[in-house]
């Protein structure tokens, strides 16, 4: 049986045992009419399906895991002795031949005999492994079931075991984040110390030059892969991101915080925030579309040469994006600075605006650079904007008319292209990555110290 | 306390909506100039809202309209020639809750007079920020830690500060509601000690909800109720012999 | 009643000299506070118009891409040109296997057949000089069109003989033409079109043969290198769907789950701390980092297919899964203490009050944050580009484990067509799609917040 159908098969027992348990703790109940049952038929139902059901499961979970490596070991065994005594990096080229024939794949260059022997012999394998398994299963889901219902008394803490699995199951959905973030850990460690071991890291993070060529060259002719242009030209690009999105974010929050009517607030906010709302990609066609040939034709009209996809361009574009980030965060801080520090500045005399920039933002500041170092980490993390309107160019510059490259439009461009996955050329891409990662999670992390001590502060 | 002092702020039939609420009654009374009028009466009576209109406080609090007239040297304070910043800067005012602001101990004096620009040079405003700490007793408590923070000191010296903070801009009153809320006895007397000196510079009206505190401090008592003025008149007579039922049940003890 | 004094009311006097510098500040300072004001005003009007200026820039552009040059032509399906045998029945002693095969040889014998033909016949009886141009007049409609025409003789082979007036797409270099989105008075060296088909466009046109009709190819199609007129978005409408669809099953309820552990059952101590703080870092990392993830262990180490939206549903999963927790975690911590002591009070035991009694106040808010949660894995582009999603697939997937593209990656795709005329548009318009998918989701968030608001 195909493993999506054993699923199924699965969920029809957890139903089946869950409707058994129900009429056997019933019976329980009538039988020993003086004892009150611990639990309600329900929580009896759910125990007997989930002892049918989960250690099935994990039988099954266990063998995808474990099976393919043992069926492969096994198809190997009953190669030819001239075939097993290639190197493993050779057998396991042989191990795809056959199991691409076996499924039927085409394969380069005709077959020949003992692989299409092995072929037949490897889905003769997974044949008796799939029945094996099903029988397994089928046992185990049904020792569990029968078990279980003999256990059923009126002293059996039924509830108690099934909150039991309930709650480990709740544990270990809560483990998936930080699952999520070692696997994004370890895997962008491992494949960088691949790439550290063709390219040193000395020349990765402190070289000029960035200029890899295609993998076909050959090793010794890697060409160069200095971090530094790429670094730049993001940093450049978040610049001017910032120089646009700052101004226009924190005067957008603090007149809606401090001055707007509250109509005005209520319809602007929410316009405002469709801006972030929109997927980079969009912004990124605008950009390219719309806002490069504006900025080249007006540099073309007072006299400056700007090109049409340049940093200035992907920094404004992304400026824009991110003004409502860093509203909708500095108008949520600016509202907490509490109102008696206001009211002790207008009853001094002040006026509304003296109130706001020399009280209430220099209270707010902390909060305020907090928001500003996490749309920082959103800049400096941003792909599509710059994959489409920065030009893709990685030269070291620091001209904002010119047309630069990022950490992020190389990861895009170095593994999509046709380069081999185990070639430094790819591996790069991990490299950038956990430079990435490391980057914007040390912004993240000193944004949300600030933050949640400011928060601290006020409440 | 002589009787004759020229008045220094008229209230006329001032009523205080909030949206359709209406919060004040039509309230009307004299402040004596150098004097120290105590406003008492139980929660909710209106006292801190009619203390609030005094220097257009309440203009800062969205749907709150203001009704009648409130003269100050005989100008009303919402006629349009008459700026409120500059009221504001007459007439000062000292909250509930210590406020001060997030800034060294000197900054916070020196905001009202760079606001205003009351000093020309950095020794004038040394002088202000000294003679303002001065005349708040804080002088001696603080003189060696002016670059330090405000929001370090403890809470009647914050209220002190914020006392120091208004008399900086040499206002002519200084308004002061429910100063002594939030501080501890010890405290509380400082601040009462201070405004009784004070009494010789400023004109003070306080909002409290403490009647001893009332009888300490002040010349003369208004008694408010349910957004009405019940009684006013001297201290001493207020409390010994109330003209009102309502004020008598109050001050003793009856309800509040 | 009030007591009024009789006291004297001290004159306007003139003012003190602290009043005075305070007066002769005023003018300064009001200027300034209007100044501020205005600079305020002023950013919130420049960000409106920017929203103003991206959605009527977009819109502008893409909306005339819905609409299409279509040609109305005769179409005579000439049994001289269609020369099949009868389409094949099943026989009673047939297995199904073998009429398939035999029915599918059957398709492609009918695949051999020049359609084409049947549609420059047609168009000779429109064009009077046509038969000395014929490379031109092959050029007209799109070539995905002579598929529509197999299709339906596919479809009911009884076609043969009849004349049937059709809609076919026109080559999108004409509509680019009639469109008016290139240049006319460029030199015949620069234009993509030859001189005669031009002219051809025009006089179809004007005659009213050639029309804008409402593109259904942009829905039903998937996308195309062959034939551009008739390239769509079903194929990557689908590839989205699948992957919102590992979405909604993945990261909702796991994300819902984890923020009930954490936000009911866990001891508050340094390790759900870290959790936590690795929560709200995970909602802070670039998407594209997620993407290097997904392309290197879900298809370096558990060898998933490339392009297949599982796996980029998976990856959108763990980028969407903070999200889901921390709305799902802010809207547990809204419900009174009070519902749960009630419950507990009852005897409920605690797995019990929060599944019974908050969780069934919570769905509302979950359901806000999930949404929201799938309108950014939607939109998302970056992360799929690793996965292999930036290849061309010419088909509408079936399975979610078929290659596919997205909505997205589609929009990317087109933009860097080389037959920039007619894909500006093509792109817009696939974005205009998006943006009101994007809306639609956020407008159901909204009205789910605004339907269900509790104050409590």
């Amino acid at each position: 049986m195909s493993n999506l159908s054993l699923i199924v098969v699965l969920l029809v027992l957890l139903a089946l045992g869950y409707q058994l348990g129900m009429s056997r703790s019933r019976k329980v109940a009538t039988v020993n009419s003086d004892l009150r049952m611990h639990s309600r038929p329900h929580h009896y139902g759910m125990m007997v399906g989930l002892w049918a059901v989960l250690p099935a499961f994990f039988i099954l979970l266990l063998w995808l895991w474990l099976s393919p490596a043992v069926i492969n070991a096994m198809m190997v065994a009953q190669l030819p002795a001239e075939v097993t005594a290639l190197s493993d990096e050779q057998l396991r080229v042989v191990s795809q031949r056959i199991s691409n024939l076996a499924s039927n794949f085409g394969v380069v260059a005709d077959a020949e005999a003992w692989e299409l022997s092995a072929a037949e012999h490897l889905r003769q394998l997974k044949a008796n492994s799939a029945i094996v398994l099903t029988a397994l299963m089928a046992v185990i889901a049904a020792i569990g079931m029968l078990l279980s219902l003999q256990k059923i008394t009126p002293r059996l803490k039924a509830r108690h075991q099934v909150e039991r699995v309930v709650k480990a199951l709740l544990v270990l959905c809560s483990t998936v984040a930080i699952l999520t973030t070692i696997g994004i850990v370890l895997s962008m460690v491992g494949e960088t110390l691949k790439f550290f071991s063709y390219i040193p890291p000395t020349e990765f993070f402190f070289g000029t030059t960035w200029n890899p060529r295609f993998s076909t060259v050959g090793v010794g002719e890697q060409g160069d892969f200095g971090l530094v242009p790429l670094l730049a030209g993001t940093t450049l690009i978040a610049g001017i991101a910032m120089f646009v999105a700052i101004p226009l974010g924190l005067m957008v929050a603090v007149y809606l915080a401090e001055y707007a009517p509250v109509k005005l607030r209520n319809t602007a906010k929410p316009m405002i925030e469709v801006l972030a709302g929109i997927p980079t990609i969009v912004y990124g066609f605008f950009a390219l579309v719309t806002v490069g040939p504006f900025l080249r034709d007006l540099g073309h009209a007072v006299g400056l040469d700007i090109n049409a996809t340049s940093a200035l361009t992907a920094g404004v574009v992304m400026g824009i994006m991110i003004i409502p980030f860093i509203s909708s965060l500095s108008d949520d801080i600016i509202t907490q600075v509490p109102k008696s520090m206001r009211d002790g500045s207008l009853g001094l005399g002040a006026t509304k605006s003296e109130t706001i920039l020399k009280v209430v933002l220099p209270a707010a500041l902390p909060g305020i650079v907090g928001a500003i170092l996490l749309a920082v980490s959103r800049a400096i993390g941003e792909t599509m904007i710059v994959v489409l309107a920065a030009g893709n160019s990685p030269a070291l510059t620091a001209n904002p008319f010119e047309a630069v490259s990022t950490v992020t439009v190389t990861i895009v461009n170095q593994l999509t292209g046709d380069n081999d996955f185990s070639s430094p050329q790819s591996l790069v891409a991990f490299a950038l990555g956990l430079t990435l990662f490391v980057i914007t999670l040390l912004l993240n992390v000193m944004a949300l110290v600030i933050v949640r001590k400011y928060r601290e502060q006020y409440e | 306390m002589s009787n004759s002092a020229p008045v220094k702020i008229s209230a006329k039939d001032v009523k205080v909506f909030y949206g359709d609420n209406e919060a004040l009654h039509g309230i009307s009374m004299d402040v004596y100039q150098n004097e120290v009028i105590s406003f008492i009466g139980p929660s909710g009576c209106g006292k801190s809202t009619f203390l609030r209109c005094m220097n257009r406080m309440n203009d800062t609090i969205e749907h709150c309209r203001v009704t009648g007239s409130i003269t100050l040297d005989g100008r009303d304070i919402h006629e349009p020639s008459l700026d409120v910043v500059q009221l504001r800067a007459q007439v000062g005012m000292v909250f509930q809750k210590p406020n001060p602001f997030p800034k060294s101990i000197y900054e916070n004096i020196a905001y009202g007079p760079k606001l205003h620009g009351l000093a020309e040079r950095k020794a004038d405003l040394d002088d202000i920020v000294e003679s303002s700490l001065r005349r708040a007793g804080l002088w001696n408590e603080v003189k060696d830690r002016l670059d330090q923070p405000g929001t370090g000191l403890s809470g009647g010296q914050q209220q002190r500060l914020c006392i120091a903070r208004s008399i900086a801009v040499s206002p002519e009153v200084i308004l002061m509601d429910e100063p002594c809320s939030a501080l501890d006895p010890i405290a509380t007397s400082i601040i009462e000690e201070l405004i009784d000196e004070l009494k010789q510079n400023f004109t003070i009206v306080i909002v409290t909800h403490n009647m001893q505190q009332a009888a300490r401090v002040s010349d003369r008592t208004a008694f408010f109720h349910l957004g009405n003025l019940i009684e006013i008149g001297n201290t001493n007579d207020l409390f010994t012999n109330p003209q009102q039922k309502r004020t008598e049940d109050y001050i003793t003890g009856r309800y509040g | 009643m009030t007591i009024i004094a009789e006291n004297p009311i001290k004159p306007v006097a003139a003012p003190s000299h602290v009043q005075q510098k305070v007066i002769a500040s005023l003018n300064k300072r009001h200027r300034k506070e209007k100044l501020f004001r205005s600079l305020g005003l002023g950013a919130v009007l420049i960000s409106l118009g920017l929203v103003a200026v991206l959605f009527i820039n977009i819109f502008s552009k893409g909306l005339p891409a819905f609409w299409q040059s279509a040609v109305t032509l005769d179409i005579y399906f000439d049994p001289a040109i269609i020369k099949i045998p009868p389409k094949p029945v099943q026989q009673a002693d047939e297995s199904d296997n073998d009429f398939r095969q035999r029915d599918l040889s059957w398709q492609t014998e009918v695949g051999f057949i020049n359609f084409n033909r049947l549609i420059t016949d047609s168009l000779q009886k429109v064009l009077p000089d046509a038969s000395k141009h014929r490379r031109d007049l092959t050029r007209m409609v799109t070539s995905g069109e002579r598929f529509a025409l197999r299709d339906m003789v596919v479809a009911d082979p009884a076609i043969i003989g009849q004349t049937r007036t059709l809609h076919l797409l026109t080559d999108a270099n004409i509509d680019v033409w009639l469109k008016g989105n290139i240049d006319r008075s460029l030199p015949d060296a620069q234009q993509q079109l030859s001189p005669k088909l031009r002219e051809w466009a025009d006089k179809l046109k004007a005659e009213g043969i050639i029309q804008n009709r409402f593109s259904l190819a942009l829905f039903m199609n998937p996308d195309s290198r062959s034939s551009l007129a008739s390239a769509g978005l079903a194929g990557a409408f689908m590839g989205s769907f699948y992957m919102m669809l590992v979405v909604i099953l993945l990261a909702v309820p796991m994300g819902v789950a984890a923020a009930i552990y954490l936000e009911e059952f866990a001891p508050r101590n340094k390790l759900t701390d870290l959790v936590e703080v690795n929560i709200n870092n995970l909602a802070a990392v670039p998407s594209i980092v997620f993407g290097l993830l997904g392309a290197s262990v879900l298809i370096g180490w558990f060898n998933l297919p490339m392009s297949a939206p599982i796996v980029g549903g998976l990856v959108l999963s763990l980028m969407t899964l903070p999200t889901v927790i921390i709305a799902t975690r802010s809207t547990l911590k809204a419900i009174p203490p009070s519902i749960r002591q009630a419950a507990l009070g009852l005897g409920a035991s605690k797995m019990q009050s929060i599944f019974h009694h908050v969780l069934p106040l919570a769905i509302p808010g979950i359901l806000t944050g999930a949404i929201l949660g799938v309108a950014q894995a939607l939109g998302e582009t970056a992360p799929l580009l690793l996965i292999g999603m930036k290849s061309f697939v010419a088909s509408v997937p079936a399975s979610p484990f078929e290659q596919a593209s997205a909505l997205p990656v589609q929009i990317y795709l087109w933009q860097g067509n080389e037959l920039r005329n007619f894909f500006e548009a093509r792109t817009s318009a696939a974005i205009i799609v998006l943006l009101l998918m994007m809306i639609g989701l956020n407008g159901l968030a909204i009205w789910l917040r605004k339907k269900y608001e509790k104050r409590w």
